[in-house]
This record gives structure tokens, C-alpha cells and sequence, in this order.
């Protein structure tokens, strides 16, 4: 990563311009222009220094709902049960931690019900119990990192 | 304000990504069927009413060299959590502060923040300050350093 790599990174992590022509806009604010904008994005996104990029949806919002989940995986069962968590596509993170409970994942459903179902699916097809932590109140989500 | 058919289709089309085009919102239009100009200001009402968080580039923190990342678990007193919750929330390192429920004997902790840094030294050194700032309300702590990201794509809606 260059400077210019880390500047597209920092300034693009929120506000993208809802215009017509919004890389030339974007770029023209980072110093270079829209075609090699394009290029380092599609670059970026290939090394996967950025997960994507876009609009980012909020579940809740959309009518649906979000938690957070775990589950304690025995050791050798792990990437047969990840390939089984993340193959729902409710999933839309997951992730492996250091600790008895090994894996967790965020859960995003498009409605609410569907939320306890999907849960109830993935204990059918792992085997395991689900640990549900559903948010009771939330004091800060700063999304942002810098490059 | 609920979502419409349309919305629907926008959302369907754009959850994977905006296009990498320099008339990214023609593109879309484009597939949904309506004018750009259309999905332009149903982008910005989906903003303004928080259905879009924001528009931009998802970071994976490992690449940007935040290769430690800690979940940090707390057990404190429920009738105080609130007041604790949003001092560690206010912490500049910490970037998501959440209650969530405990599910006793194997998990007690109620309070998770989540403290990202360039190495496991960096996020001790994190940890040992939330623990210092709730001082005896800290009645057991954990941190839980992610290994490997295994899924990051964020919500995805499927057609109907």
C-alpha cells in the first residue's frame, strides 16, 4: 500500500458522493483521477485490503434483525462446522477467537422471526448449541480504522 | 419508513458492491429497471433514514496491520452497566461497546468492547485500562483474540 492507496482508504470509509460521476468526485478530492481511482479500488478489493465497497445496510433498520452468536466447535470439527455456518446466508460475518467459544458470528435476517430459524437450522446441521447474544443496548460503534 | 419493491431491488443489486464504473448509479438503474436519477434519491432517503449506514470502502483491519483484534468481555454489576458501558464506549481504542446477555455457568460476562491494535501487547495494554477504569465493577474479564476471518460480506437480502 502507497500513500495514495492509504488516502483512498481513509477518506472512502464513509460519505461516497451520490452523483452522477462520484469516483471523478472522490478522486478528484484524493489528488488523482476517476480512471485510476477505479483501478486502485478494483486492485484493493482483489488483495482484499477492503472487504467491499458500497453501501452498507443496516438489518434493524430494513425490518430485520442482527446478533451476534457462538459456538464451542471440538477441535478437528472446525472447518466442517465453519463451512456449514457460513454457507447460511444469514451469516454475514464470521469469525475465528481464542477461547473455549471458538467461533462467532453475526447473524443478519430480514425479518425477526427468521432470526431464532436460522439459529435453529444451524444447531440442526452443526450439531452444536447455539449461544445467542443478541445486543441489549448499544454505547458506541465507531466503525472507522485508519491506513 | 419501510422499504418498497424498488428499494428491494437496489439493495439486491448493490449488497454485493457498487459497481466499479464511472456511472456506477446508471449501472444500477440500469438492472432495476428506473432512472438513474431515481436510485440516486432513493440511495439518499435510504441514507438519511438509516437503512444505509454509510456508502464506502469496508476496510479488513488485519491488511490495514491491526493484526491484533480483541473482544473484550466484562462482567459487571447489571444495575451499573449502563453508566460503565458508555465510559468504555467513550475509550478512543475501543470501537464497538455492546450489553449482551450472559448465559451462566459457562459464559458470565454482560459487557463486550471490542479493542483492535498492531500487536497483542497494544490491546493488553487496553484491556489493562478498561480494567483499571472499572476498577472493583470488574468481577472477571476475558479477551478473545480473533485467529482468522472466516466470512465477511456483510447483509445480504435474497430475492423473493
Amino acid at each position: 500500500m502507497d500513500a495514495i492507496d492509504r488516502a483512498i482508504v481513509n477518506t472512502l470509509q464513509g460519505g461516497f458522493p451520490l452523483s452522477e460521476r462520484p469516483y471523478a468526485e472522490a478522486a478528484r478530492e484524493i489528488g488523482i483521477d476517476e480512471a485510476e481511482l477505479l483501478r486502485r479500488l478494483e486492485r484493493l478489493l482483489a488483495d482484499r485490503v477492503l472487504s467491499r465497497f458500497g453501501p452498507m445496510y443496516h438489518a434493524e433498520r430494513l425490518g430485520g434483525a442482527l446478533t451476534l452468536a457462538a459456538l464451542r466447535v471440538p477441535e478437528g470439527e472446525f472447518e466442517r462446522v465453519a463451512e456449514i455456518v457460513n454457507g447460511f446466508p444469514e451469516v454475514a460475518h464470521n469469525y475465528a477467537r481464542e477461547h473455549e467459544f471458538n467461533m462467532w458470528f453475526v447473524l443478519a435476517t430480514e425479518t425477526p422471526e427468521r432470526r431464532a430459524e436460522a439459529i435453529q437450522a444451524i444447531e440442526r446441521a452443526t450439531g452444536l448449541r447455539v449461544y445467542d447474544f443478541p445486543k441489549q443496548e448499544e454505547y458506541y460503534v465507531g466503525l472507522r480504522f485508519e491506513a | 419508513m419501510p422499504i418498497d419493491a424498488t428499494d428491494r431491488e437496489i439493495i439486491l443489486a448493490t449488497q454485493g458492491g457498487l459497481p466499479l464504473v464511472p456511472r456506477p448509479y446508471h449501472a444500477i438503474a440500469a438492472r432495476v429497471g428506473v432512472g438513474a436519477a431515481e436510485v440516486i434519491e432513493r440511495l439518499a432517503r435510504m441514507q438519511a433514514s438509516g437503512v444505509i449506514r454509510r456508502i464506502g470502502a469496508v476496510p479488513n483491519h488485519y491488511a490495514l496491520g491491526y493484526r491484533a483484534n480483541g473482544m473484550s468481555v466484562w462482567d459487571v454489576p447489571d444495575g451499573r452497566i449502563r453508566e460503565l458501558g458508555e465510559r468504555i464506549g467513550a475509550l478512543d481504542f475501543v470501537s464497538h461497546c455492546y450489553h449482551r446477555p450472559r448465559h451462566p455457568p459457562e459464559w458470565p460476562y454482560n459487557l463486550f468492547a471490542m479493542v483492535h491494535g498492531r500487536d497483542r501487547a497494544e490491546v493488553e495494554a487496553k484491556v489493562a485500562e478498561i480494567a483499571r477504569l472499572l476498577g472493583a465493577d470488574d468481577r472477571g474479564h476475558a479477551v478473545l483474540y480473533s485467529t482468522r476471518i472466516l466470512k465477511k460480506t456483510g447483509l445480504r437480502i435474497s430475492a423473493k
